[in-house]
């Protein structure tokens, strides 16, 4: 099994175009099997784009497919819109990519979908996306590092460690049920908490990888849900140890203000919670590679 | 990007949230003019964004033109931790009767904004937090209701402020919560708030951190732009569009991914080194943003060796390959270069560097390896220079 998508999961690209970034990846998505079923623009309702059918607004075309998931990469401006869009035509499941959103249109969309539309799961923004390995890819994970079949599952807030942890992994023969990437924004959508929940429901995941980084205190409170209610193995590595205070590292969320964010506290917190607290993402790797051994 | 007290003052002027009147100044003369139209006496202020301004003698009180030129020039080109004073801020000064401390910024855990008021101002919140943590009320505002006049008078009760400064601290802080959301700011403080001694509210000073995020919807940011970053390199950064941020180490760090891109630091770190800088060159790691991330480290003149880790995700390590070979072919470097490519194409990408490699161009295998030969040349060219 997987979290969040699997092979029955249909999707629709929200903003295509011949050169949007969304069709560029929707395509990729479909290409590693992806059921991509529908396109939007406003613009171009009716019209067929590489095989795409594409519609208006996201109500025509969940109407029309059936879609169940959506894939925003449309730029910062427009994304908030985007989402609401999407949560209002019915779509349970949202992947935002989008980078560079500001923060007020993050706070006031996360607390309308909470509010108007709790069935509705947003993954993202500023985010790789989730793959479930042979089964579904919304976003811009590359397929060929993943390794379908498990039994580890991913959750990161960070894009090319996500890639590395999914590499760290497949090399060493150890496959993944889903990899999610939350994202390095203040205001994301699916925190570590929901990924960590749901792979502890899940049977197939026998294991999870969690990487963080510095900045608020989702790590923190991942580790008193750890400590509390996951039974399954957690690996975790924390970038950012040697980050200087009141400077955002990349990320929007990536900062440490005062003496609140720190990857020495949050990895602290994490290893009281009994959780595998790894120096770097290649001791991370070989660390959860030890423990799937010992699964058996 | 944090903005200079005086720059804050000028924003809150566009939400009318009041503040003293009074100008900025680059030097003594313009220091004078600035305090005559204020009006004496008043109060000169070095323009630095770091705390412990007046501690280090940037803030003095001048009761006539003569004792403006004395403080202006004194704290003018004062060092004040490291931040050069290169402007003034000069203003009335305010016959203070009590000091309040206002704040909103983003709740992360709660996803709600959280408003800050303390009848207990002029000190830092994190100490009054510490030592009497009941003297500030919080109050969280839902993003998508807003504040209301109602709830900021409330509010006010409940912090205690003084009766004389309720209904203006009130409307003040709706006029913060305004600046907050709709000038997209992260922070929006101000410590102290002041009651003057003829009964009016008002900022006497601001601190305002703005969402880089948002600068696409306020052009009247690009002023506050220019003033940014004092940190040359960080300015040629800006300039080539790069995310680097300058640190103090020798090993100069080029990475694809800002997690990746702090991990890097920290294996440098655990190995031994630290790192010149923190450079997230994002997915497209061509030639042209290659280049321009190699000229920022070139430039930097503790930098003695840099170490390139780059994961290939969408972007294909060969690509990768093609813009460091192109790139150095551009730039003519001063440090060695060791070289970690991993990921999709990463057998192609590494056939392609074969021919290329030397004592200047190194490749290792993995993160951790790359680190520690990156150190050890840094350490080496540091010796050799001793």
């Amino acid at each position: 099994m997987s979290i969040f998508v699997d092979e029955t999961t249909t999707v629709v690209i929200q903003g295509v175009s011949p050169t949007s970034q969304g069709l560029y990846h929707g395509l990729r998505n479909r290409a590693y099997g992806t059921k991509v079923v529908a396109g939007t623009n406003p613009k171009r309702g009716g019209e067929e784009i590489e095989g795409i059918p594409v519609f208006a607004t996201v109500a025509e075309a969940v109407q029309a497919t059936g879609a169940v998931a959506s894939f925003i990469s449309v730029p910062p401006p427009h994304a908030a819109a985007a989402i609401l869009e999407a949560a209002e035509a019915g779509i349970g499941f949202i992947v935002c990519i989008t980078e560079g959103i500001p923060a007020q249109d993050e706070a006031v969309t996360y607390n309308r979908l909470v509010e108007e539309h709790p069935a509705t799961r947003l993954l993202g923004p500023n985010c790789p996306g989730i793959i479930s390995p042979g089964k579904c890819n919304i976003g811009i994970t590359s397929g060929d590092i993943a390794l379908p079949g498990g039994p580890v599952g991913i959750v990161s807030r960070s894009g090319t460690l996500t890639y590395q942890a999914l590499h760290e992994l497949s090399q060493q023969g150890v496959g993944q049920t889903t990899c999610v990437g939350i994202g390095g924004d203040p205001v994301p959508g699916t925190n570590f908490i929901d990924c960590l929940s749901a792979f502890e429901a899940d049977p197939d995941t026998k294991a999870v990888m969690m990487i963080g980084e510095i900045g608020g205190s989702e790590e923190e409170r991942a580790a008193e849900y750890i400590a509390e209610h996951m039974t399954k193995p957690v690996v975790c590595y924390v970038a950012g140890v040697t980050a200087p205070p009141g400077r955002k590292m990349g990320h929007a969320g990536a900062i440490i203000s005062g003496s609140q964010g720190t990857a020495q506290a949050k990895m602290e917190a994490l290893t009281a919670a009994g959780a595998v607290v790894a120096q770097n993402p290649t001791e991370a790797g070989v660390r959860m590679v030890e423990i799937v051994k010992e699964l058996g | 990007m944090d903005l200079f007290e005086y720059q804050g003052k000028q924003y809150f002027a566009r939400f009318s949230i009041p503040t003293s009147p009074g100008g900025v100044a680059d030097t003594v003369t313009e220091a004078v003019a600035q305090a005559d139209a204020a009006g004496y006496p008043v109060v000169v202020k070095a323009q630095v964004k770091v705390g412990g301004r007046g501690k280090a003698g940037g803030i003095k009180l001048a009761a006539d033109a003569d004792e403006v030129r004395r403080h202006a020039g004194a704290i003018l080109g004062m060092d004040i931790k490291g931040h050069v004073v290169h402007r003034l801020w000069v203003e009335h000064a305010s016959d203070i009767d009590k000091e309040y401390y206002a704040s909103f910024t983003l709740d992360r855990p709660a996803k709600k904004h959280l408003g800050m008021l303390s009848r207990e101002g002029g000190v830092e919140i994190e100490e009054v937090a510490r030592t009497n943590p009941g003297a500030i009320a919080r109050l969280h505002v839902d993003p998508v209701r807003g504040l209301d006049r109602e709830a900021a008078r409330r509010w006010v009760e409940e912090a205690g402020l003084d009766e004389a400064a309720r209904d203006q601290a009130a409307d003040l802080l709706v006029a913060l919560y305004r600046c907050y959301t709709e000038g997209d700011c992260d922070l929006a403080e101000i410590n102290p708030l002041i009651l003057t001694t003829d009964g009016r509210v008002h900022a006497l000073d601001a601190k305002v951190t703005l969402d880089d995020n948002a600068t696409f919807r306020h052009p009247e940011w690009a002023e506050y732009a220019a003033t940014e970053t004092e940190d040359p390199r960080e300015r040629m950064a800006k300039e080539k569009g790069l995310n680097y941020i300058g640190l103090s180490g020798t090993v100069g760090i080029i990475a694809n991914g800002a997690g990746l891109a702090m991990s890097t630091l920290d294996v440098v770190n655990q190995v031994g080194g630290e790192a010149a800088n923190f450079l997230d060159v994002g997915g497209g790691a061509n030639a042209d943003v290659m280049s321009a991330a190699l000229e920022v480290i070139n430039a930097d003149p503790s930098v003695r060796s840099i170490f390139v880790n780059i994961f290939g995700g969408i972007t294909r390590v060969d690509e990768v390959a093609k813009g460091v070979i192109e790139a150095l072919g551009r730039v003519d470097l001063r440090s060695p270069i060791v070289l970690r490519l991993d990921g999709t194409n990463a057998e192609e990408g590494r056939s392609l560097l074969a021919p290329h490699l030397s004592d200047r161009l190194l490749a290792e295998p993995t993160m951790l390896e790359a680190a520690r030969r990156a150190v050890a040349l840094a350490g080496q060219r540091s010796e050799e220079r001793a």
